[in-house]
């Protein structure tokens, strides 16, 4: 089987996001962007599959900039067989992303797609659940175990309550969460080899989809500052303060 | 605007969440709450519902495919119910996170995710990066599907509604998925979303046996749930479903004690909304104490016990 593995280029995760003063978004300029985690997770999920024989080419996909090939060239080092960049300058909203990667499903008939629960900058988590709903395939979503057998997989998932385990028809959409694994640093020998790795470059007008935003940001504020309150001396301080508080 | 509420419900109890859920729908207009799941469970569920102060009518779906809350059978059994409504609004709870998106693509809508405020009918604010920035969006769908931050809304009260519950009907069963089993702790502590006093541990605290030793004393003082960093969850000292933060729970409680947590961005993202927060930490630069309000600077494995016996 082929498996997809949509990634996302994102701000670090290391890095503390600053909003642009004029309330237009968050500053991105000379800031350091990397894979979003989840998709890491989701990358190394899928060569671990491909590994145990149950999955045959990894296929990544970016929808962003040109330099979103920074991303999807660590994911062929990491282990991935080939990647597709659909580039764009647009911010493109999960619904739109959820159509290109429709199309690209459509043309690449994989058995499973692969991908991050969440992209941190937007924190939407919707897009693996849009692409399962456009597709009219079952998902698994926030997985922290994914076990394929024949034509059906078992996801286990992170749910509010602890744990619960589904079944999945193949083909279906996983969505990664942190515990699924701990991603692999690509080898220099193979961050050599990505670099000879077919990258295919495409538009989003190649597979018909109009990323025109539904959702305008009028504004990107700071949320409101929390002070600093006071650092207390003794067990006996705290306890006196919470009383007072009426907390304890 | 009329609005469809997806209710989550266990054990015929309305979740908490839900009840906040409603709360926002009301901001926007008249209120339905839809009730999915089997048997007397549902109808139990559907009958609280009922109570629910601003709720004007009951949907009860009540089909064994809707026990498990499957997203392929409940956005099916959604989609259609739409024609009539305006807004879909789900908690923005596992269960929220999962089926919404889905009904929302069916719909061709983009969703607007964890929202915290309603600043007009089309205009929400949302929590970005970690809540390290707040985007105030406006929707041109034609329909809204929207998911809400459960801690940003009060809760309607359980108690003052009377409105007719209504039996509605979808495809039941998808065939696409199935329910294979589940591992859920039932605990006496009051559960991380809705409790008033949470205490959390980090990695500081060892291990399993050392949290178990040091944490569960003072919660229980305190009548307090247990909330933990990523790093104390990864290290397997509790269940995942203790983790607090950006991909874990979204809390607010009146008091929160952070324990030997050094206070990363996502950490803060799921906890700094708390009324009061207490950082006990060895380091008197850890980030945590930016954003407590008392603070204590020391060994947690001296201050804990002692802090437990004199509460
Ligand atoms: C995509 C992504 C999502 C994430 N989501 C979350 C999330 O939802 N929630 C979350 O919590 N994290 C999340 N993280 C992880 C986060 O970045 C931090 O790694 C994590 O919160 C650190 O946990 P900690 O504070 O327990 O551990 P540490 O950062 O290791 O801090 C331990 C603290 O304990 C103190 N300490 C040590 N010994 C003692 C002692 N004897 N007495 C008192 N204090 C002591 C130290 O001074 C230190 O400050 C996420 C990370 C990523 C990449
Ligand atoms: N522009 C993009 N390019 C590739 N994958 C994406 C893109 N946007 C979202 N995704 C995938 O969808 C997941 C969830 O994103 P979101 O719904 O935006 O939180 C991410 O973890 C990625 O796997």
């Amino acid at each position: 089987m082929k498996i997809l593995v949509p990634v996302k280029r994102v701000i670090d995760y290391n890095v503390r996001p600053r909003v642009k003063p004029d309330g237009s978004g968050v500053d991105l300029a000379n800031v350091k962007m990397s894979m979003n985690p989840f998709d890491e997770i989701a990358v190394e999920e899928a060569i671990r599959l491909k590994e145990k024989g149950a999955a045959a080419e990894i296929v990544a996909v970016s929808i962003g900039p040109v330099k979103a090939q920074e991303t999807l060239r660590t994911a062929l080092a990491m282990g991935a067989d080939r990647a597709i960049l659909v580039q764009t300058d647009d911010e493109v909203e999960p619904l739109a992303v959820a159509k290109i990667l429709k199309a690209i499903v459509d043309e690449e008939q994989p058995g499973m797609v692969l991908m991050g629960k969440q992209a941190i900058d937007d924190d939407s988590n919707q897009t693996g659940q849009m692409l399962a709903a456009l597709w009219g395939r079952p998902q698994g979503t926030f997985a922290s175990k994914v076990e394929v057998s024949g034509d059906s997989v078992n996801v286990t998932r992170e749910v509010d309550g602890g744990l619960e385990t589904v079944s999945l028809k193949l083909p279906a959409v996983v969505t990664t969460d942190l515990r699924l694994n701990e991603p692999r640093y690509a080898s220099l020998p193979n961050i050599m080899k990505a670099k000879s790795k077919l990258l295919t470059v495409k538009a989003p007008a190649d597979y018909g989809v109009d990323t025109a935003p539904r959702l305008k940001v009028t504004n990107v504020s700071e949320p409101p500052v929390r002070q600093a309150g006071v650092k207390v001396g003794s067990v006996d301080e705290l306890v006196s303060k919470l009383k007072a508080l009426g907390v304890a | 605007m009329k609005t469809l509420v997806l209710i989550e419900h266990e054990g015929g109890q309305v979740k908490d969440a839900s009840l906040a859920t409603v709360t926002a729908a009301g901001k926007l207009g008249s209120v339905h709450a839809l009730v999915a799941g089997e048997g007397v469970e549902a109808k139990q569920a559907a009958e609280a519902t009922a109570k629910i102060a601003g709720v004007d009518k009951v949907l009860l779906a009540s089909d064994a495919a809707y026990a498990h809350m499957l997203a392929e059978n409940i956005a099916d059994l959604i989609v259609p119910l739409m024609a009539d409504y305006e807004a879909l609004l789900c908690n923005a709870t596992s269960n929220g996170k999962n089926v919404a998106p889905r009904v929302a693509a069916l719909l061709d809508v983009m969703q607007v995710s964890d929202i915290i405020a309603i600043d007009g009918e089309r205009t929400f604010k949302r929590p970005i990066y970690a809540g390290n920035a707040i985007a105030t969006v406006e929707s041109s769908d034609a329909k809204l599907v929207i998911t809400v931050r459960g801690t940003s809304f009060e809760k309607a009260p359980i108690e003052g509604g009377t409105p007719p519950i209504e039996e509605v009907s979808g495809k039941g069963d998808a065939s696409l998925s199935s329910f294979v089993g589940c591992e859920t702790q039932t605990s006496e502590r009051p559960e991380l979303t809705s409790a008033k006093v949470i205490v959390s541990g980090g990695r500081a605290l060892k291990d399993a046996a050392t949290f178990e030793q040091l944490i569960v004393p003072l919660a229980d003082k305190l009548g307090a749930g247990i909330g933990a960093s990523r790093a104390a969850v990864d290290a397997g000292y509790v269940p995942n479903d203790y983790q607090v933060g950006q991909t874990g729970k979204i809390v607010a409680p009146e008091l929160y004690i952070a324990i030997g947590i050094s206070g990363a961005i996502q950490h803060l993202a799921g906890m700094k909304e708390s009324k009061t927060i207490v950082a006990i930490n060895k380091d008197g630069d850890a980030p945590i104490f930016q954003i407590a309000d008392i603070g204590l600077v020391g060994d947690l494995f001296q201050i804990v016990p002692e802090l437990t016996a004199k509460l």
